[in-house]
C-alpha cells in the first residue's frame, strides 16, 4: 500500500490542458442551445463500435488516461445509452451492426449529440461500401461532429468532443475571448 | 508420420519449384487428394503439429481449393485440396482440429462450400446478405436483405434453476462487439456459448480492389491494434512472390515497429486488467506509460500506431535523426517504472485474489483445443514462431520465450510482464545495432497466380497471411489470418465454473481481436 501511495505521490497531476473547439468539425448545430440548456459541460457518452478495426478504439481509450484526463473536464463514459448525451461512434457501419446500432441510437435519450470519429465513421474510408459495409455513419443515423483520422489522435477525439458541447462560431468566439 | 507429409512436400518441390511456398521462412506446399486430406490432419494432430488457418480460394476456372496451413517442428505446410467443378462440399477436420469448425463455417458462408462436420450454423452471415449469396464467389451485389437479426440457434442449457444471460453485441465499455450467451446457475458459469460477425465488413472482397502493391495499407487495418503484424505479413508474403531482395536495415526497422506493438499493448493490457479486477490505479499508471511509449514511437518513426509504417521492399521513413536516442531513452525509463509497478502488482493481495485460479486453461485443455500465441504461452504451449520459425532478423536475435504453465489470468498477465521486458531488451539490441544502408527498395509485381505466404508472430499470436496475385496487378485472393480464431473458443472453456463478474476480467487477460477474426 506504502508503494501505491508513494508512485501516486511521486508521479503527481500530468494532465495537460484540454485542446481548443475545432469548428470545422461541426456538421450540425441544430440542438446546440438546447443540449448546453440541459447539461453545460457535464456530458455522459457511449461508445459505439458499429464495425471498427479497433485502432479509433485504442485512441478513445487513451482519452481516459492521466496525460488527457476526460472525467477532469466532466465528461465521462457510462455503460448504457439510456444513460448518455453522446454517442461516440466508429467504423463504417457493418451491416450486420445496422440494427444494434439503430436501436443504441433510439434507446438514447432526446436531445442527443452523435459524433463520427475516424476516416471510416466520417466517409466509410479504407472499407467503403460493400455487401457486408454501409460506409459512414451518417448513412445510418444523423451526426452532428466528424473526427476524421486513422486513427485521429487523442486530442483531436477530444477537440471533437469539446465541439460537439460548445456553442457554434459567434456565441464560441465571444467566450474565448472572454477567456483570454 | 508427421514428418511423411513434409518428406512428400519436399520431394514434390525438388520435381517442381512452384511447390516450395514464397514468403514465411521453411514453408512448403502440398497439393494432395480427397483422401489423403483428413489423413493429414489426422498425422498432424499426432505428431504435435498445430493448425495455424483454414479457408477457401478459386482456382481460375476450374472450381475451388480448400486450404489448411499447419506449423510444426519442421516448418509450415500449406496443404491444397482443388475440389472439381460443380463439387461444393469437402471432408471436415474438426475431430482433430476443433479450432477448424468455425473457420469451415466461415469458408461455408463466405465461399458456399460446405464441410462435411455437423455444425452447419452460419458464422459471419448474420442476415445481410442471403444464404444463396456468396460474398467471394459472386462479383455483383448481393440481392438487397434488410439486416434484420435472424434466429440464431445457440445450445440451449436445462435444468434447474438455470438461466441465460445475453450479454452485447454493445457492451458496457469501449470495446469492440460481439454477443455472449451464458446459460448460469446462481453466478456460476454452465456454459458459455459465443456469437461473434458484428464487425464483419468484407475485407476479403475488398482486397481483390486493391493493387498488389497498395494492398499493405488494408491489411494494417485487419485489427488496427496489430496493424505492424499484418502490413509485415502481408509485405513478407509479396516480397516472396516477388523475389525482391528487402535491405538489413529495412528488416530491422521492422522488428523494432513489432515489438514497439507489443510493448505499447502489453502495457495497455497489463494496466487494463488490473482495472478489471478493480485495481484503477494500475490502469492510470500503465496507460501513462502507454502514452509515453507512443509518443516516442510518433517522434522517432512518424506514428503513433504504426498503420503505414511497412511498405512492399522496406518501410515508409526511416528512423528520424534523433530516433534511437529517444526510444532508448523512454525504454530505459519505461523499464524502471514497469519494476515499480510489477512488485506493486505482485504484492497486492486484491489483485492475486482475483487473479490467481481465474479462467484457467490447463496446458493439456491448450495443447487439445490449439491455444496458441501469449494466451497459450501462459498455459504451457511454448510456441513462438520468432523462436521456432524466425524469420530476419529474428534469428539473430535469439529471442527468449516467455512460458507459464498454470494458465489462469495470473499467469497470462505474468507472460506480459515477461515478455514486455524481453521486448525491451529486443528493441535496445535493435536500436544500438541497425544495420546501415537503405531502407526500402524497388518491388516488381507478381505474375498472375502467384501465391505468397507470411508468417509473423504478432502481439498476440502468430499472424498469417496468404496472398495470390491477380491480372493485371491486382490482389486476386488475400486471407488475413488472426490467432483470435484459434482462440475464442478457448475463452468458452476457460469461464466453465467461473462467476459470471470474472468473466470481464478473464476477456480482458486474453483481449482477443473481433475486427481480426469478423473481417
Amino acid at each position: 500500500m506504502l508503494k501505491t501511495l508513494r508512485q501516486i505521490g511521486r508521479i503527481g497531476i500530468i494532465t495537460e490542458s484540454a485542446p481548443p473547439v475545432d469548428d470545422s468539425m461541426r456538421v450540425a448545430d441544430a440542438l446546440q442551445s438546447q443540449i448546453l440548456a440541459v447539461m453545460g459541460r457535464a456530458l455522459c457518452i457511449r461508445a459505439v463500435d458499429a464495425g471498427s478495426c479497433n485502432g479509433c478504439e485504442l485512441e478513445i481509450h487513451a482519452l481516459n488516461n492521466p496525460l488527457y484526463n476526460l472525467e477532469g473536464l466532466g465528461v465521462r463514459f457510462v455503460a448504457s445509452p439510456r444513460h448518455a448525451d453522446l454517442l461516440l461512434v466508429t467504423g463504417p457501419v457493418a451491416k450486420n451492426m445496422q440494427a444494434a446500432l439503430t436501436l443504441t441510437y433510439q434507446a438514447t435519450p432526446d436531445p442527443k449529440l452523435v459524433v463520427a470519429i475516424g476516416d471510416c465513421g466520417c466517409t466509410g474510408g479504407i472499407f467503403g461500401e460493400s455487401y457486408a459495409s454501409l460506409g459512414r455513419v451518417s448513412n445510418v443515423i444523423p451526426v452532428d461532429v466528424t473526427v476524421p483520422g486513422c486513427p485521429p489522435s487523442p486530442r483531436r477525439i477530444l477537440s471533437g468532443i469539446l465541439t460537439a458541447i460548445s456553442k457554434a462560431v459567434p456565441d464560441n468566439a465571444r467566450l474565448r475571448s472572454a477567456q483570454t | 508420420m508427421l514428418q511423411r507429409w513434409f518428406n512428400q512436400a519436399v520431394e514434390r518441390s525438388q520435381l517442381n519449384a512452384g511447390a516450395a511456398i514464397a514468403g514465411a521462412p521453411n514453408t512448403l506446399g502440398l497439393c494432395v487428394a480427397r483422401d489423403e486430406w483428413r489423413q493429414a490432419a489426422a498425422d498432424m494432430a499426432a505428431g504435435g503439429g498445430r493448425l495455424l488457418a483454414l479457408w477457401a480460394s478459386r482456382d481460375g476456372a476450374r472450381g475451388n481449393i480448400v486450404r489448411a496451413a499447419y506449423v510444426a517442428d519442421a516448418g509450415a505446410l500449406i496443404l491444397s485440396l482443388p475440389l472439381g467443378p460443380g463439387q461444393a462440399d469437402y471432408p471436415g477436420i474438426e475431430s482433430w482440429f476443433s479450432s477448424a469448425a468455425r473457420m469451415q463455417r466461415a469458408v461455408a458462408d463466405l465461399s458456399g462450400l460446405a464441410s462435411s462436420d455437423p455444425d452447419t450454423r452460419p458464422w459471419l452471415r448474420h442476415a445481410a446478405w442471403p444464404q444463396s449469396y456468396y460474398p467471394l464467389v459472386h462479383a455483383a451485389a448481393p440481392p438487397s436483405a434488410l439486416p434484420v437479426a435472424g434466429h440464431y440457434a445457440f445450445v440451449p442449457v436445462q435444468g434447474d434453476g438455470v438461466h441465460e444471460i445475453p450479454v452485447g453485441p454493445v457492451h458496457a465499455g469501449v470495446i469492440e462487439p460481439g454477443h455472449f450467451r451464458f446459460s448460469v446457475v446462481g453466478e456460476k458459469v454452465l456454459r458459455l456459448e459465443e456469437r461473434l460477425g458484428y464487425v464483419h465488413k468484407g475485407i476479403e472482397r475488398r482486397f481483390t480492389e486493391f493493387a498488389l502493391l497498395e494492398g499493405q495499407r488494408l491489411a494494417a487495418r485487419v485489427s488496427g491494434d496489430s496493424a505492424v503484424g499484418f502490413s509485415w505479413a502481408y509485405c513478407q508474403a509479396l516480397e516472396g512472390m516477388a523475389q525482391a531482395h528487402v535491405p538489413a536495415r529495412a528488416v530491422w526497422l521492422r522488428a523494432l515497429a513489432l515489438e514497439l506493438e507489443r510493448l505499447a499493448n502489453h502495457l495497455g493490457d497489463i494496466g487494463a486488467v488490473g482495472n478489471d479486477a478493480g485495481f484503477a490505479f494500475g490502469l492510470a499508471q500503465f496507460s501513462r506509460l502507454k502514452e509515453r511509449l507512443l509518443r516516442a514511437a510518433e517522434a522517432a518513426l512518424g506514428q503513433r500506431y504504426l498503420m503505414d509504417f511497412i511498405v512492399p521492399g522496406g518501410t515508409r521513413v526511416d528512423l528520424a535523426a534523433d530516433g534511437a536516442a529517444l526510444l532508448i531513452e523512454c525504454i530505459d525509463a519505461l523499464g524502471a517504472e514497469v519494476d515499480t509497478l510489477h512488485t506493486i502488482y505482485d504484492e497486492h493481495a486484491g489483485l492475486r485474489d482475483r487473479f490467481v485460479g481465474a479462467g484457467i486453461v490447463t496446458p493439456a485443455l491448450a495443447a487439445k483445443l490449439g491455444l496458441c500465441g501469449l494466451a497459450g504461452r501462459a498455459s504451457g504451449q511454448a510456441f513462438d514462431l520468432r523462436c521456432d520459425l524466425p524469420c530476419d532478423p529474428y534469428g539473430e536475435l535469439a529471442v527468449n520465450k516467455c512460458v507459464r504453465a498454470e494458465g489462469d489470468v495470473a499467469a497470462r498477465v505474468a507472460v506480459r510482464f515477461d515478455e514486455a521486458g524481453e521486448s525491451a531488451r529486443l528493441l535496445r539490441r535493435l536500436l544500438s545495432h541497425l544495420p546501415p544502408g537503405a531502407h526500402r527498395v524497388d518491388v516488381s509485381i507478381p505474375d498472375e497466380g502467384a501465391m505468397g505466404v507470411g508468417l509473423i508472430e504478432g502481439w498476440r499470436g502468430p499472424i498469417l497471411l496468404a496472398l495470390e496475385a491477380g491480372a493485371e496487378g491486382m490482389i486476386g485472393r488475400c486471407h488475413p489470418h488472426d490467432p483470435s480464431w484459434q482462440n475464442w473458443p478457448v475463452i468458452e472453456h476457460a469461464v466453465i465454473d467461473n462467476i459470471v463478474p470474472d468473466f470481464p476480467l478473464i476477456n480482458k487477460s486474453f483481449n482477443l481481436s473481433y475486427s481480426g477474426h469478423d473481417l
